[in-house]
């Protein structure tokens, strides 16, 4: 039977001893919380787009919309986006089959190399294809015209088309993980009596398989669309030398040129909400699509499916698939950490022009290296903490509390997961530079903190809802009727219970902190940089062998902790 | 002495009044069963009782203390409450062992060292669990996990626990020897049990008195098992529990005839024990209830009879109207053999009448 936990008489509950219960306190807070991480910034935003202080002003919002270069970017951005995700998700899909359904060997193999992507940020990514591809400049294009005496650099990845490349690239593990789950998951049987009624094995494939994973290859696609559109590391590293932009990286370039003037941070939020609503109409046809078909064939129990013999074509693929799959993957790693020992950015690479004095160069006195690390650091672990603790109370409060507008609580927390990162950050620039209740935030390392919660606090919320949900009702009512007061409970028996997601739901914040670029580039002060920023600036000033040797350190700290991640959840126990 | 005390409590959901005005007292040392179909609110009652949900009418005492009041402001947490419940899933903390499950109401109450282990020990020597002490609830089957659910109850309170469905997931052989258990136990500890279930047969044989409701959450009889199943109060109290059958009568001139579309069938001469004169009257018989009878005037073919091994099952149909008819084996050793399409004579025993509640009878 479902009970309804919404407690009515408010005023007997008071009676329980205390003026002030524990409930109403906590979803007191989480409102509380909600309403200044998260709606303040986005309602700053679209303040100040329409208002100029005195009257509604949709002028200003018609002119940046309508100026050249805002609508190249747009373009840009609709262009990159839609194509790279169409790239990424072909990919995906094949490889997700080919993992999933074939009998493909060194599969254990591959699936290492997937989850290599996830730990490299897209930027420091882009930053390696840069190296490799950018005209006459990028290590493998000069190879290639010495190889084949070429006149010309075979490709230019400083381009549109390039930045589509990468992107499709880099994002296409998402499409691939999403999708082989789903691939896992299906009941073999489905597939099986289409063959015994005589179909076959690529009309299958076709008419069977692929339409029922149509929602995973979907939501894997919105989650590429989303990132691709909102992303701002690629195109800024591959685009901003030749001029081209996109939302984001427009954005960004407007508040850089504001220099502090508020008219030009004015025109950064119109081009917020013009980003904003392009990923609006992404989720919106998303959803439109994903209404005709709903499928409920996959299962969450485990099957194991039949695999597919991939017969003569078998070794031909493998090598075709491990070939792209070292290439898009472990080249980009293998060049960073090259060029981090080069003497000069530009020698080729040989034992002669190898050394370590990068390295050097980075960590003895230089203090604005130093303190990035030690920015980044404590931002992922303060975010960490605060998102965790958030996100257990907002998750107690939601699904067990239960309160008069819950929905809302977690409408407004899961509401910055689909925000791009830029738009959260001008929302945090508006909100947090004694506007409003004259607190300034600006140019310290509280902004930076005060928007990583805000953007990350949906993935602890996640996280740790979904385990508190297994914890049934009846373990805390059976705690106090046992003599534990409400909080005791709570220490008890409901802690102890979500702990594995809680460890787990820490390190899905400090992750993404400790790579961030997207929010840092646009909040950072004089001495509030972030290792990303640190990295880009470094790059800027043209010292690209250092910005490799710090990428490097970045690379070890994300691999590091993120095996340390692995490590402690694999043996959690269910509840 | 009265244990626990409800009275006139209403708890809505919304707009749905789940009871109202259920005032029910909970005496000293008995096994009180809470029985009904599903949604009847015996749950909603066990939840305000262990402190759970508020009611929005009513007062509750536990142990002559006032516990909540609506009127009085009084509204003491579940942890005051000094009850122990049993719930439906066990909730056995998963994480904590054996042991450390039974010992935790303890704990909370600091109860000192020395004192906690021994009542710890005693309380898994109660349920039958001595050696399990250290495994932890994964390791446990489903029984054990229960009886760990009930040593926990037994150390948070030996005075008071309250049972929801506890046996209601256990598999059919276990749960009758989990009910003779749970008696047992109440023997040997004097303890006070609110026993909830829909499971009347199971409530039956455990209760020392039972309480049946219906679906609109009100109280249809109270009394012991004897008594309900002697003297069922009403329609609803008769059919909930046990097979029945229930056929429209009407008196004409003192003679008294089971209605039928086409013809009455008179059945008695003179007035039946119980039979509500002038009002519209309804019979309510068990199946073991109607026997064979060639002498009778009641006339009736038998559709399909069925042998159950104790028993054999008829159907026969009396005009329009079919009726279901136990026979024990044993009866039947007489040598005479019914078989479907047979005609046979029909007389009642021991049947009951209700005020007619069907006003598609029409006198």
């Amino acid at each position: 039977m479902k009970l309804n936990f919404v407690r009515k008489n408010n005023d007997l509950a008071r009676l329980d001893g205390k003026r002030f219960r524990m409930d109403n306190i906590m979803t007191f807070l989480s409102f509380l919380i909600l309403t200044t991480v998260v709606i303040l910034p986005v309602v700053m935003i679209i303040y100040n787009t329409f208002w100029d202080g005195s009257k509604l002003d949709l002028e200003m919002f018609a002119r940046v919309i309508l100026r050249e270069e805002n609508l190249a970017a747009m373009k840009n951005t609709v262009i990159i986006g839609v194509i790279a995700t169409l790239l990424a998700t072909v990919i995906g899909v094949f490889f997700a089959w080919l993992l999933g359904r074939s009998d493909i060997p060194l599969k254990g193999l591959m699936r290492w190399l997937f989850s290599i992507p996830f730990m490299i940020p897209p930027f420091l990514a882009a930053m390696a294809w840069d190296m490799m591809f950018s005209g006459r400049g990028g290590y493998v294009n000069r190879l290639l015209m010495n190889v084949f005496s070429l006149a010309d650099a075979p490709f230019n990845i400083n381009t549109v088309g390039g930045i589509i490349v990468i992107e499709a690239v880099y994002y296409f593990p998402f499409v691939y993980m999403q999708v082989v789950s789903a691939l896992q998951r299906m009941d073999p049987t489905l597939e099986e009596s289409a063959r015994i009624s005589g179909a076959k094995q690529w009309y299958v494939i076709r008419k069977i398989t692929l339409p029922l994973t149509i929602p995973a290859i979907s939501s894997g696609t919105l989650l590429v669309l989303i990132t691709s559109l909102s992303n701002y590391g690629i195109p800024a590293m591959l685009g901003y030398s030749k001029n081209i932009f996109t939302l984001p990286t427009m954005i960004v370039e407007r508040v850089n040129r504001a220099g502090g003037d508020f008219q030009g941070i004015r025109e950064a939020t119109a081009l917020s909400v013009v980003l904003v609503i392009v990923v609006a109409i992404a989720l919106f046809v998303q959803r439109k699509l994903l209404k005709t078909g709903r499928y409920d064939i996959i299962k969450g129990k485990s099957m194991r499916p039949a695999l597919i013999k991939l017969r003569a074509i078998k070794y031909p693929l493998l090598v075709v698939s491990i070939v792209f799959l070292i290439f898009v993957v472990l080249t980009p790693l293998v060049v960073i950490f090259l060029v981090s020992i080069l003497r000069a950015y530009g020698l080729p690479f040989s034992i002669e022009n190898f050394s370590l004095i990068n390295y050097q160069k980075i960590f003895v006195n230089n203090k604005a290296v130093i303190d990035s690390i030690k920015n980044s650091l404590f931002l992922g672990f303060s975010a960490g903490i605060i998102c965790l603790f958030l996100g257990v109370m907002l998750s107690y409060v939601i699904y067990k509390i239960r309160p008069k507008g819950g929905g809302i609580l977690e409408t407004l927390a899961v509401l910055p997961y689909s925000l791009p990162g830029t738009v959260m950050a001008i929302g945090c620039i508006l909100a947090w530079s004694g506007i409003v209740f004259g607190i300034t935030l600006y140019n310290t390392i509280w902004i930076i903190l005060v928007a990583y919660i805000a953007r990350y606090l949906s993935y602890t919320l996640k996280s740790c809802s979904a385990s508190l949900q297994q914890v049934h009702y009846s373990l805390e009512e059976a705690s106090r009727s046992c003599g534990a007061s409400h909080m005791e409970s709570l220490v008890d028996i409901t802690i102890p219970l979500i702990k594995p997601a809680m460890v787990s739901s820490f390190f899905l914040v400090f992750l993404p902190a400790m790579r961030e670029l997207t929010t840092s580039v646009l909040l950072y002060g004089p001495n509030s940089r972030t290792l990303g920023v640190q990295i880009q600036q470094l790059r800027i000033n043209g010292y690209m062998t250092q910005a490799a040797a710090l990428s490097v350190v970045a690379i070890i700290i994300i691999m590091v902790s993120d095996t340390v991640v692995k490590a402690i959840t694999k043996d959690r126990k269910g509840i | 002495m009265v244990k626990a005390r409800m009275e006139n409590l209403t708890i809505r959901y919304g707009k749905h009044t789940v009871v109202q005005n259920f005032s029910l007292d909970v005496y000293e040392g008995e096994i009180l069963g809470i029985v009904g179909p599903s949604g009847c609110g015996k749950t909603t009652i066990m939840r305000a009782l262990g402190g759970f949900i508020n009611a929005d009418e009513g007062e509750i005492y536990i142990n002559d203390t006032l516990v909540y009041s609506v009127k009085k402001r009084v509204n003491r947490p579940p942890e005051s409450r000094k009850l122990g419940i049993v719930f439906q899933d066990y909730a056995v903390w998963p994480h904590l062992s054996v042991w450390d499950n039974v010992m935790y109401p303890l704990k909370k109450q600091r109860v000192p060292r020395e004192q906690s282990r021994k009542m710890v020990k005693t309380a898994l020597e109660q349920v039958r669990m001595t050696g399990y002490e250290k495994h932890m609830p994964s390791q446990l089957s489903g029984g054990q996990q229960q009886r760990v659910a009930i040593a926990r109850a037994l150390t948070s309170s030996s005075d008071l626990i309250l049972m929801d469905e506890p046996i209601t997931n256990l598999d059919a052989k276990l749960r009758e020897g989990m009910l003779d258990e749970i008696r047992m136990l109440q023997k040997r500890l004097k303890t006070t049990i609110v026993y909830i279930t829909h499971d009347q047969e199971a409530a039956l044989h455990l209760c020392d008195r039972v309480v049946i409701m219906d679906q609109k959450g009100k109280i249809c009889q109270m009394g012991s098992d004897e008594e309900i199943i002697q003297r069922p109060a009403d329609q609803f109290v008769f059919s909930f529990i046990g097979a029945s059958n229930f056929i429209p009568v009407i008196e004409k001139s003192g003679r008294y005839y089971l209605w039928e579309a086409k013809e009455d069938l008179c059945y008695s001469n003179t007035l039946p024990q119980g039979y509500h004169r002038g009002a519209r009257n309804m019979m309510g018989i068990r199946p073991l209830d109607i026997v064979f009878d060639d002498t009778s005037p009641v006339r009736a073919v038998i559709s399909q009879a069925v042998f159950l091994g104790s028993m054999f099952v008829y159907f026969v149909s009396l005009g329009g109207r079919e009726l279901r008819l136990h026979r024990s084996t044993l009866d039947s050793l007489d040598g005479r053999e019914y078989s479907e399409g047979d005609q046979v004579g029909l007389r009642f025993i021991n049947e009951k009448y209700y005020q007619a509640e069907n006003a598609g009878v029409s006198i």
